[in-house]
């Protein structure tokens, strides 16, 4: 009978809470991590379209992005497809001087590995798209990967 | 002084814990996945190049898209599932018809002498086109180089060209690409259908 009481009327001494720190550390170090690989605020609608011959984008620090679809808000900014660059609405004339500033940013060996990363949606005409082209074209920004879904093989 | 014993940690939040760590890391590589098709654009000319030699008509797979997202690929209406098949047999020309490209023999590191077509895919479409075709049709005329890329390194190595490229053996990937160089040229979209 007396195998579930306690000997004594003695308390249980206080749990040490010295590792409590190093957990915490551990979560605030991974907050910072996660927080850079986190992407921009997308203000367009992109669902991409499926594909079966794809490659895995390697290097993400050499990507620039680029989103092309229907704004979230349309009673604002209309159902016309958009570009956008980093955080915000843009110009078709915008994306050399987009591309340019993003160039800066890195070493000069590097300017030849980077990649463009087209985001659009699959319901985007082709108008825009090409013309972003063009524009990545003037500035040869070469590299580009049109950001597909993974689909299943026939 | 008789030494008192350190009582033992309670380690039952500990797996709480471990779970939103594996919460955390199961969210971000879901977020780290940027799949797509990799091209390469061509670059811009300077106005006083010369114009290239004009190509032969059999040498080139024509395919067009209009704003309805139709294809009409060499002349004819096509369906994009049959796509594929269509430009496996202009590409490779299995039985060196008149109509297909001709070929040429070129010499390859490791394979030797082979006959490589001349040809060349041209892809146009409409300013109307959906993103969505136009995925489509890149998607298939690049399967359809990979699957005959796939059945010569089987003839050739007894492996797939997907799994060359996956181990780095560039020499041999590098000798069956030479076999079936992927030539798409897309042309200036035309604006009939409207934006």
């Amino acid at each position: 009978m007396s195998k579930f009481k306690k000997d004594d009327g003695k308390a249980d001494p206080a749990i040490s809470t010295a590792s409590l720190p190093d957990i915490v550390f551990m979560l605030l170090f991974f907050f910072m991590v996660t927080t850079v690989m986190r992407e921009v605020d997308l203000k367009v609608k992109i669902s991409t379209p499926e594909a079966t011959e794809i490659q895995k984008l390697k290097n993400k620090s050499l990507v620039t992005y680029i989103y092309i679809g229907e704004p979230n808000d349309t009673k604002v900014y209309g159902t016309t497809s958009r570009i956008q660059l980093g955080d915000a609405y843009a110009n078709v004339k915008e994306v050399g001087a987009y591309i340019e500033t993003k160039r800066g940013e890195h070493d000069e060996a590097e300017v030849p590995l980077l990649v463009t990363s087209l985001k659009v949606d699959e319901d985007t005409k082709m108008g825009v798209v090409t013309e972003v082209k063009q524009e990545l074209r003037k500035v040869s920004a070469l590299k580009i990967s049109y950001s597909t879904r993974e689909g299943a093989k026939k | 002084m008789a030494k008192r014993e350190a009582p033992e940690i309670n380690a039952g939040s500990m797996a709480d814990i471990a779970f939103l760590l594996l919460v955390f890391f199961l969210v971000t590589t879901t977020m780290d996945s940027d799949l797509g098709m990799m091209r390469k654009l061509p670059p811009t000319l300077p106005p006083d190049m010369p114009k290239p030699p004009p190509i032969k008509d059999r040498n080139v797979f024509v395919v067009l898209a209009n704003a309805n997202d139709q294809l009409l690929v060499e002349g004819e209406l096509m369906d994009i599932s049959e796509l594929k098949e269509a430009a496996k047999e202009f590409i490779a020309n299995p039985m060196n018809k008149e109509a297909l490209p001709e070929k040429k023999p070129v010499d390859i590191p490791i394979l030797g002498q082979r006959m490589v077509s001349k040809q060349v895919i041209s892809l146009q479409n409409d300013n109307g086109t959906s993103y969505k075709l136009y995925i489509a049709v890149q998607n298939e005329l690049a399967s359809a180089y990979n699957e005959l890329r796939d059945e010569l390194a089987m003839d050739e190595f007894g492996v797939t060209y997907e799994s060359l490229v996956e181990k780095g053996d560039k020499a041999r990937a590098k000798a069956i690409k030479k076999v079936y160089p992927q030539r798409i040229s897309e042309a200036e979209p035309k604006n009939v259908g409207g934006q």
